[in-house]
């Protein structure tokens, strides 16, 4: 059975306005997302809760690798989530929504669920 | 009684004399305690030493055979008699105590009053009354002059025998088997260590000791030692069996307490030896002690060095007027003769009323342990009361934590004795499972807290971990447990054993600095590409940004380095837990005009931030979406403040009392000092946050000897402290020097900070660094002060370039649009954050708790079900 999907692309800001390694926050459909650029058109988009201090805030954490995984670490107490599965590489018990990302004509948009 | 006695002679002499007798490793254990506790403020203190060399571990002594040095056995840490109140009298013995006139006269004839004398004469080896013992070739064993004088003699042998199968002739048979000499060991009853193993521990050591080739003769009694022509030894005579022909007998039946002296001094002596002491080491005579293996206390000796050490640290404490006090000593051993470990510890015969024993033994691998049980509590539940380890000794720390009671026994106890297979269920009894309060070093009086601390303080190595906290220095059995607690705690902490950053750089802080700085690199990517592997993370980009930040003093926003930086960097504010941040203007020494004061509270009231004074001497607005930052900075900068940099970590505050300016005590102007080095140092970026202070008198108000630098005034000057810390392990400040004049105040502290910057730990405060620093303030002395380095103009010229390019980072974002724009809370929208709500509670907003407010639905947003 196929079942067509249909979503809606929500525009974030321009690709230049993102700095590399770093996060913003957007406000997409009501959910607040992070959203990360690594390097060139490499973006990711998670949510930007942080279940473990409940606070609204993992765009604001550093970028950064663990053995080959990209991840950010959350600014509160320092847990770090895969950018690419949501789930926090501290606590694999715990994870974080993902949302579909893309870049169209220079602008970063994230797929509203 | 006795303590009165020296409280009043305290109350009459400025100073007192003590009198040690007997520099062996127990005196000499109570001289460094002494020292440590700075008693030689108060007492001289004579010691005499007849040996020609001061105290050496005696524990050790067969080593000598193994090439260890006479210098290597020594405790005498280099230099340690020459401190002042220190005196120590070598190849001379107290030869006689005159109580009545309180002094004691010395073989060497000199005569010393004393205010306190303490006995630490220790022992001497037990002869037994054979015929023919003093012929040449018949030797002891406690000495390194008897291990010189066997040495020497060995040389025109072949065989030797030692009589005594104890602790220490097995120690001496060790030692003739290490010169080269068949050996035999002859003993009187009927196993080997009758003391400390039973039957089986002593049949199973007896196989291995054979297996070494040394022969072992048990339930012998020598008759005589025989003669040979030439008038040396020649053969033992038994009162059964054949003669042993030998060349040389070493003597090791067991030690007697020294105590002629004390007798002669009509001081109470036991019947079989051993000068009486009480609770407090004190003889019959209050102001005598005596302690080690010379005492008696309840009717026992204690031949081991590590009561020896507890009666050292209760002596010690009775003379600095305290109220320690000795109850006697666990006799546990375990120790490593000619490679094989024997252990023996608590009821280790199970002696007690309704104790059980379980053995186990392997005939193949030549091991027997036995586990005493206690009797069954209510439950029905034992304890480990004892037990016997040969040939396998691995678990006997955590069996002797059990007998003591520091930790559980588990269900089935037995299992503890049975061997470990591979895959099989050993029980889980790691160190982990130890207690704070856990004895691990009796020789020291070191708990396992104490070692977990040291660990945390940043120890990493055994030989850290003796240095600061003496675990492990005295008998050396709990090095093994010391080694196994450090690693436990270095994975617990997720230490790699490497001081290296993190994974992504194969460098210590230290290094990286110093490859940023002598490699120009001015860029993060340019270090990861060259020196690095992979992307980087929260640990190593701050790091690094903080470096570029140190050395090159651009703004922390621009180019790459804006994605380095914590959240508090990036954002120059302090993230709170719910999302929001907390702004804190500079007030350099705490100095503020109310014009400043109004400014303040109107921009508070304004944005509605809660408001609250710090710790140091400013004023906290908390509450700060993100996109308010850069409008209440906007207000602030007007009002003529700037960036406070309690996000950073950074020059934090300088704080001040007012000095001479009002304060009738004050003798300096502190304030403007205090302005003066807050002003110099702000905006400067360190591996850790710093914080100074400046007190105007000796009354210290400014608390400057809590901070990283501190200056209090003095009437000649300024006394500068380094190295103090408040927080999580407060830290007294040391002091670097004292008496300075104004610039060379500046001068010190310039080269203290950037030598910190340069040299220390990611997150290490100066405090710790100090401490890591080899030689501590001393060595650090000899950087700042006399440039031993070399590199105290480079500091200067690293600290002048600081000054002059600081500028303000809040001014510079807000005269900077691009870089206003960052301070954003959604990219895409205006709205502020919903979920940051406030309650009020007196008369200020606090973030709400969860179960405040008021739409929980809205808190599950984002979170996966």
């Amino acid at each position: 059975m196929t079942m067509l999907v249909s979503r809606t692309w929500v525009d974030v800001c321009p690709l230049d306005k993102l700095i590399p390694g770093r996060g913003v926050c957007a406000l997409v459909g009501g959910l607040q997302v992070a959203v990360f650029r690594i390097a060139g058109e490499e973006i990711y988009a998670i949510s930007n809760f942080d279940p473990f201090s409940r606070a609204f805030v993992l765009s604001r954490g550093i970028v950064g690798s663990r053995a080959e995984r990209l991840k950010v670490a959350s600014p509160i107490y320092k847990q770090s989530f895969d950018l690419d599965t949501g789930v926090c590489l501290d606590d694999a018990t715990v994870s974080v929504r993902t949302f579909e990302v893309r870049v169209v004509d220079g602008m970063v948009q994230v797929a509203s669920p | 009684m006795a303590l009165e006695h020296l409280r009043h002679m305290a109350s009459h002499e400025d100073r007192r004399t003590l009198v040690v007798a007997g520099n062996g490793m127990v005196g000499h254990k109570l001289l460094e305690i002494l020292v440590e506790r700075g008693a030689t403020a108060e007492w001289d203190i004579v010691t005499f030493c007849e040996e020609g060399r001061p105290a050496y571990d005696r524990v050790g002594l067969s080593s000598f055979f193994n090439g260890t040095s006479a210098e290597e056995l020594s405790l005498v840490a280099p230099g340690f008699f020459d401190q002042l109140g220190l005196t120590v009298h070598l190849g001379d013995a107290v030869a006689s105590i005159d109580r009545a006139a309180g002094e004691v006269v010395s073989t060497q004839g000199r005569r010393i009053p004393y205010d306190a004398l303490v006995l630490a004469t220790g022992s001497f080896p037990f002869v037994p009354p054979v015929p023919g013992k003093d012929t040449p070739g018949c030797f002891v064993y406690r000495t390194l002059d008897d291990l010189e004088a066997i040495r020497a003699y060995a040389a025109g042998g072949r065989v030797g025998a030692v009589v005594g199968g104890g602790l220490l002739g097995l120690e001496a048979a060790n030692a003739l088997r290490s010169l080269g000499l068949e050996t035999h060991v002859v003993e009187f009853a009927g196993r080997l260590m009758p003391v400390q193993v039973d039957e089986g521990g002593g049949s199973v050591l007896r196989r291995r000791i054979e297996d070494l080739g040394v022969s072992v003769h048990t339930g012998m009694v020598t008759t005589e030692i025989v003669a040979g022509p030439t008038g040396g030894v020649a053969a033992m005579r038994f009162k059964e069996g054949d003669d042993l022909p030998v060349d040389l007998v070493v003597f090791s039946a067991g030690i007697r307490p020294r105590d002629q002296l004390a007798r002669d001094a009509g001081l109470a002596v036991g019947e079989r030896g051993g000068v009486v002491v009480d609770d407090a080491c004190l003889t019959s005579d209050p102001r005598i002690f005596a302690i080690g293996e010379c005492a008696l206390y309840g009717g026992r000796i204690f031949g081991l060095v590590s009561p020896g050490y507890q009666m050292a640290r209760v002596a010690a404490d009775r003379l600095l007027g305290g109220g320690a006090a000795f109850t006697g000593a666990d006799m546990s051993t375990k120790l490593k003769l000619m490679g094989i470990d024997v252990a023996s510890f608590g009821d280790a015969f199970a002696a007690g009323d309704g104790c059980e024993a379980i053995t186990y033994r392997d005939p193949v691998a030549n091991v027997y342990k036995r586990l005493v049980l206690g009797p069954p509590d209510r439950r029905g539940d034992r304890k480990v009361a004892g037990g016997i380890l040969v040939g396998d000794a691995t678990v006997y720390q955590t069996l002797l934590q059990m007998c003591r009671g520091d930790m559980p026994t588990p269900t089935h106890p037995e299992e503890l004795i049975f061997p470990v297979r591979a895959g099989g269920g050993a029980p889980a009894v790691g160190v982990g499972a130890l207690p704070p309060t856990a004895m691990v070093c009796s020789c020291n009086n070191v708990d396992k807290g104490t070692i977990c601390a040291a660990v945390g303080a940043g120890c990493d190595s055994v030989s850290a971990i003796k240095k600061i906290t003496k675990a492990g220095t005295g008998c050396g059995g709990c090095v093994p447990l010391v080694t196994d607690i450090m690693r436990d705690e270095q994975k617990k902490a997720g230490v790699v054993v490497l001081n290296t950053l993190c994974e992504h750089f194969g460098y210590s802080r230290q290094e990286l600095f110093d490859i940023v700085r002598v490699h120009r690199i001015t860029s993060f990517s340019e270090v990861l590409a060259a020196h690095g592997s992979g992307e980087g993370c929260e640990i190593c980009k701050p790091a690094v940004a903080s470096m570029l930040a140190s050395l090159a003093n651009g703004h922390i926003l621009d180019g790459e380095q804006a994605a380095l930086q914590d959240t508090n960097d990036h954002f120059l504010a302090n993230l709170q837990r719910d999302g929001t941040y907390s702004v804190v203007p500079r007030v350099p020494g705490g100095e503020i005009t109310p014009d400043q004061l109004i400014a303040l509270g109107q921009v508070a009231k304004e944005f509605g931030l809660y408001t609250k004074i710090t710790g140091g001497q400013r004023i906290d607005l908390f509450g700060a979406r993100v996109d308010q930052l850069p409008s209440i900075w906007r207000k602030l900068i007007d009002a003529g403040m700037e960036s406070g940099h309690a996000y950073g970590k950074a020059l934090r505050t300088v704080k001040s009392c007012v000095g001479q300016t009002w304060c009738r005590y004050g003798v300096q102007d502190s304030t403007t000092l205090a302005i003066d080095l807050e002003l110099r140092y702000r905006g400067l970026r360190a591996p850790h946050k710093i914080k100074g202070a400046v007190s105007g008198c000796t009354r210290e108000c400014a608390e400057a000897q809590g901070k990283d630098f501190g200056v209090i005034a003095t009437e000649k000057g300024w006394n500068v402290y380094v190295g103090g810390n408040g927080g999580m392990r407060p830290k007294h400040a040391e002091l670097l020097a004292a008496d300075l004049d104004r610039d060379t105040v500046f001068r010190y502290i310039d080269r203290f900070l950037m030598f910190y910057v340069r040299t220390a730990d990611r997150l290490e405060r100066t405090s710790v660094w100090l401490d890591k620093l080899d030689g501590g303030i001393e060595y650090l002395r000899r950087v700042v002060i006399d440039d031993a380095l070399g590199i105290c103009a480079e500091l200067e010229a690293d600290m002048a370039r600081h000054v002059d390019t600081y500028e303000c980072e809040w001014k510079a974002v807000v005269d900077d649009p691009a870089r206003m724009e960052r301070f954003r809370t959604f990219v895409n929208s205006d709205e502020p954050d919903p979920n940051v709500v406030f309650v009020t509670e007196r008369g200020q907003p606090r973030p709400a708790y969860l179960h405040e407010k008021q739409d929980p639905a809205l808190l599950a947003i984002g979170a996966k079900p």
